[in-house]
């Protein structure tokens, strides 16, 4: 009875043995990598928090460069939501790339709202592309080097994304602007205390010479506000012109046409017109109808307006605003009619066109002058004189930033970048 | 009546000028909430405008059929090509297609609107013709640089161009790359500067004829 005892007790020991062997050689197995893992050394000093200035579900990591960053080597950024991470390996890997990239000074971060060098390791975690970020929640991140089979992961930490007020990178935008508004206001009250002297604009210039031939060719007048509605500031612009054009139409009693593509537009250009008519002593001349809708249709407008020019031939064609493929439809048909023709817009695409075929254009800022060239009055003229001096101060530093590029090159000197980057992130 | 005509919009444009340039610095979600919510009120605006267009439409057509004013037969189309697509878009509840199968709105779309945009857009190609010969006639200075420019740069960018004059194909991308980029650049600027000068003015008041002209 004993004997048999001591040999089951002899059979369950070498069993105890053999299984005690197996899960020794199991562990050995699966233990292997892990060992593999911490020969790399992982990244030192990383760092994860809120992308600042941003509207929320963004993470920025950051961390040192590494000896061993090159292109054979890798870094992975680790995700996992929650403060605790019982094991980093087994974090989600939301980004991956070559460890001699992904730097802070390729970035667009700005030098006033650079976190810190641009040495250093950065990467921005955004939501979509299998990252989904929510406001509010903690989530933790860590950093692996791998280089071959090694793996070197970094102590995770924690960063919560939120949503910011204000983007600070975009504070060099609002500097500039109150800048430039504090000069166009400083020049319109200089305006209004002494005469400024306007550069003859030969398009504007030209404004009473059409007007007045249409009306002695007994022919209408067309206008033509642009492809855009009220909300851009070319048709605006354009419409602040026909103010001064409908003024002069009225008092040489000359019929004007202007045709829209845009309701609200149409309906503004109404009310502009009428205007213009009363102040020139001449409502009983105004027509609701002077202003009228086609359509909202691009070509079906140019189809239109072309067919007016050809049918009641006006002798003065006026093309003021924005304008895609239809300007030069329109221009050369105008030219066709033998009408005197004058444009102006900001869309520099069409420039070549408008030139081709006008007989004056507005380029560009001038369809913006207009209103003061036309007006004269101190706050109009004051506001180009401020354009004038913010024109000055860009060509100033284009020249600058042109010389100094130059000498950067020609004596390999790296002093003229620090104010080049300047420039470019004042910009 | 005076405040309500001037004083009124005029501090409309104030205040939603100033916050909306202020939204611009502002990257909260709240923020991207009330400018979509603007976006929207503005679409919706825009649709309740077009009844004032079409109705200015019908109104100007209408008197030219009525007083038989030359061409009075091209507003007799318009009218009766308008209200036809209107029914039939009413009738096909506005669609295209149905399961896979063209209404006949998507019919007038696709086999009459489509190809008569078409049509005037292939027509640019010859005005660009006609235009381009007026032009570079070397009458004067200008238009000769003009005339020589285009030449370079026409050349440059045909392969047989290129293969004729091996050296018009940098030339061209000099001329492109430096003497246009850098004008076009100068102009953008003015523009720049000219839409935030006028933003300036409309939304402080000192531009007001957008209201109608007057100085009061």
């Amino acid at each position: 009875m004993k004997r048999e005892t001591l040999d089951v007790k002899r059979e369950n020991a070498r069993s105890a043995c053999g299984t005690s062997t197996l899960v020794a050689v199991i562990l050995c197995l699966s233990v292997s990598p892990a060992v593999a893992q911490t020969t790399l050394a992982p990244p030192q000093d990383v760092r994860a928090f809120d992308t600042p200035s941003d509207g929320g579900g963004s993470l920025t990591v950051l961390w040192p460069p590494a000896p061993y960053d090159s292109a054979a080597a890798r870094y992975q950024v680790l995700l996992s939501e929650g403060t605790t991470v019982p094991d980093p390996a087994a974090m989600k890997v939301v980004a991956e790339f070559p460890a001699n990239q992904h730097y802070v000074r390729e970035s667009k971060w700005p030098w006033w709202t650079k976190p810190t060098t641009g040495d250093q390791h950065q990467i921005t975690l955004r939501n979509g592309r299998g990252v989904e970020l929510k406001d509010g929640t903690a989530y933790s991140i860590t950093v692996a080097a791998v280089l071959n089979d090694d793996r070197g992961i970094a102590m995770p930490i924690q960063a919560t994304p939120q949503p910011n007020w204000i983007n600070w990178n975009q504070m060099n935008n609002l500097m500039l602007a109150l800048l430039f508004g504090g000069i166009v206001f400083y020049a319109i009250s200089t305006a209004r205390k002494r005469e400024i002297f306007l550069r003859r604009i030969p398009g504007l210039a030209a404004v009473d010479e059409a007007i007045g031939r249409a009306t002695e060719l007994g022919k209408p007048i067309l206008y033509l506000t642009g492809a855009h509605d009220m909300s851009d500031p070319s048709t605006i612009a354009a419409a602040v012109i026909l103010g001064r054009v409908a003024k002069r139409a009225a008092a040489y009693e000359t019929d004007l046409l202007v045709p829209h593509r845009d309701p609200i537009t149409m309906a503004v250009c109404q009310e502009i017109t009428k205007q213009a008519y009363l102040e020139a002593g001449k409502p009983d001349l105004y027509k609701d109808d002077s202003n009228f809708f086609i359509t909202s249709d691009q070509f079906s407008y140019t189809a239109a307006v072309d067919g007016i020019m050809l049918r009641k031939r006006p002798a003065a064609n006026f093309f003021m605003g924005h304008y895609f493929a239809e300007a030069l439809l329109l221009t050369e048909t105008g030219a066709s009619t033998g009408a005197i023709q004058i444009a102006g817009t900001d869309a520099d695409h069409q420039l070549p066109f408008f030139v081709t075929t006008c007989d004056y254009t507005l380029i560009g800022e001038e369809l913006y002058a207009a209103s003061a060239y036309l007006s004269r009055e101190p706050v109009q003229v004051g506001t180009l004189r401020g354009q004038d001096i913010g024109k000055a101060l860009i060509l100033g530093v284009l020249g600058i930033g042109t010389i100094l590029a130059t000498l950067g090159i020609l004596f390999e000197a790296q002093w003229p970048h620090v104010f080049l980057d300047l420039f470019r992130d004042v910009k | 009546m005076i405040f309500l005509r001037r004083q009124v919009p005029l501090l409309i444009t104030l205040i939603t000028g100033l916050v909306f340039a202020a939204q611009y610095y502002v990257p909260h979600p709240a923020s991207e909430q009330m400018l979509t919510s603007v976006t929207k009120w503005l679409q919706i605006i825009g649709g309740f405008a077009l009844v004032l267009g079409v109705s200015s439409l019908f109104h100007v057509h209408a008197v030219k059929i009525r007083r038989k004013e030359a061409g009075w037969g091209y507003s007799f189309v318009l009218y009766v090509s308008m209200l036809s697509t209107i029914a039939i878009g009413l009738w096909s509840n506005g669609k295209e297609a149905v399961d896979g199968t063209m209404t006949s709105f998507g019919w007038i779309y696709n086999f009459m609107m489509v190809p008569l945009q078409g049509t005037m857009f292939a027509i640019l190609a010859f005005f660009i013709a006609s235009a381009a010969y007026r032009s570079f006639r070397a009458r004067s200075r200008e238009a000769a640089v003009l005339l020589i420019a285009a030449v370079i740069v026409m050349m440059g960018r045909v392969p047989l161009g290129e293969y004729l004059i091996p050296l018009s194909g940098d030339l061209s991308q000099w001329i492109l790359n430096v003497l246009n980029a850098s004008v076009r650049r100068a102009i953008l600027i003015g523009v720049s500067l000219g839409t935030v000068a006028l933003s300036i003015k409309i939304i402080f008041g000192m531009e007001r004829s957008y209201l109608g002209g007057g100085k009061e």
